[in-house]
């Protein structure tokens, strides 16, 4: 369990938005990813959808060690935009743990 | 002990903001690929270098430095060095790339200007007012910063009466013509790939140099701006047979280098998967990104030949 920060969602929210509600965690993100991470994205979006700040940054590590490939995207088939949501990760803990 | 991640962002981005580039590197360092090209300085249509190719070297080096610091004790200083850079530039003396190096980088540069002049473009160049686009510090994801860095790029070549761009590799292809257009208002640049100007303008091949090369695209020219065509008509003008490696086109396998300045060693495991592919497929290989080309190339150790798709391109277009 986690403790859930109800603003979190709407705090990493970027410039695009966080776009993940339409993932069906079916996987195939995962299964193609170059660098075998398994987190990306199914736990982790739904971590920030859920509001579980914690639980995303214990896996700052993952987050910058996405390549931003696409592999991913190139066969989402809900279209979530994997590596801007990524990116967007790495904005907020730039901003809120590294004072960047 | 991986790198720190925060501390080495931390350096990047303040190199951006305070010396214009992550890896600040001297005016004729960056300009010298350019000496005996004529030129023109500046016009309405110039080509861009984005200072990618010329970067290569010293990231390879800060690489390699960082490779040793990485999981010893000494990765530790690198949050005091995020202090002292503010004030001192502890990257020049991190980054030390030997001359041939950067000579190979500079070569592939000119030739590539050389294939658009014979393709009848008409082009200047900014030379030392070329501002490097920012490209790692957006995937970073230092958004403000880069931010910031952009709309300072842009007002250089309003500045300079730039209206038509011509980029030398993916990663500022896609900032200038993807991403800056979302985060300029008004932005009106027209930009394009040097492969698709060629491709565009119909450059004719003076002889064929057959043979066969194995393919390496680049993923950001694949997946974020949907160019693969382009390449290879020109190679196939060329003469060149390709050859496609298992994963290839729009699925195309990552080269790991975006991981290279924060997690080097799994940048390298990346690219030795790659270079498995590719070896497979025949060895040969060409890639048309530098941050492919020095990720892939570090990884084979030797293992495979690797060329800029630009070295098999005037070999059969130019005299």
């Amino acid at each position: 369990m986690g403790m859930v920060n109800p603003d979190f969602t709407d705090r990493v929210k970027g410039p695009e938005g966080f776009n993940a509600a339409a993932c069906m965690n079916c996987g195939v993100c995962s299964a193609v990813c170059p660098m075998g991470i398994d987190l990306l994205p199914r736990k982790l979006f739904r971590y920030v959808l859920l509001g579980f700040e914690e639980k995303v940054l214990a896996n700052s590590e993952t987050i910058y060690s996405c390549l931003l490939c696409r592999m991913c995207e190139a066969n989402c088939p809900a279209e979530v935009h994997i590596a801007e949501n990524v990116r967007t990760l790495r904005n907020y803990i730039n901003k809120n743990v590294f004072n960047i | 002990m991986p790198m720190p991640t925060g501390a080495t962002i931390g350096i990047l981005a303040d190199n951006l903001k305070k010396r214009n580039s992550v890896l600040p590197i001297s005016t004729s360092g960056a300009t010298r690929w350019a000496r005996g090209l004529d030129l023109p300085r500046g016009g309405e249509t110039v080509i861009y270098t984005g200072l990618m190719y010329q970067l290569i070297p010293y990231i390879a080096a800060m690489s390699k430095a960082q490779g040793k610091v990485e999981d010893s004790w000494l990765a530790d200083l690198v949050g005091i060095g995020r202090y002292v850079n503010k004030v001192v530039n502890i990257s020049a003396f991190m980054a030390l790339p030997p001359g041939s190096m950067k000579e190979t980088f500079n070569t592939m540069l000119a030739n590539i200007a050389l294939l658009l002049k014979k393709a009848g473009v008409e082009m200047g160049y900014l030379y030392g007012e070329e501002l490097y686009s920012g490209a790692l510090i957006y995937d970073l994801g230092a958004d403000h910063i880069f931010g910031e860095h952009a709309r300072k790029v842009y007002r250089s070549f309003k500045k300079n009466g730039v209206k038509n761009i011509i980029t030398v590799d993916p990663h500022t292809t896609n900032m200038l013509r993807s991403v800056y257009p979302k985060i300029i208002k008004g932005y009106d640049l027209n930009v394009k790939s040097y492969l698709e100007v060629l491709f565009e303008r119909n450059i004719q091949p003076l002889r064929e140099i057959g043979g066969e090369a194995v393919i390496h695209d680049s993923c950001v020219y694949a997946r974020y701006e949907n160019m693969l065509n382009e390449q290879r008509a020109l190679l196939s003008g060329a003469g060149v047979t390709v050859r496609e490696p298992r994963d290839c086109g729009k699925f195309t396998l990552c080269c790991g280098g975006p991981a290279e300045s924060l997690f080097p060693k799994k940048a390298v495991r990346q690219a030795s998967k790659r270079v498995e592919q590719l070896k497979e497929a025949g060895g040969n290989v060409l890639t048309m990104c530098p941050i492919c080309y020095v990720n892939l190339g570090k990884a084979a150790a030797g293992g495979i030949k690797i060329d800029d798709i630009s070295s098999y391109l005037v070999r059969a277009y130019l005299p």
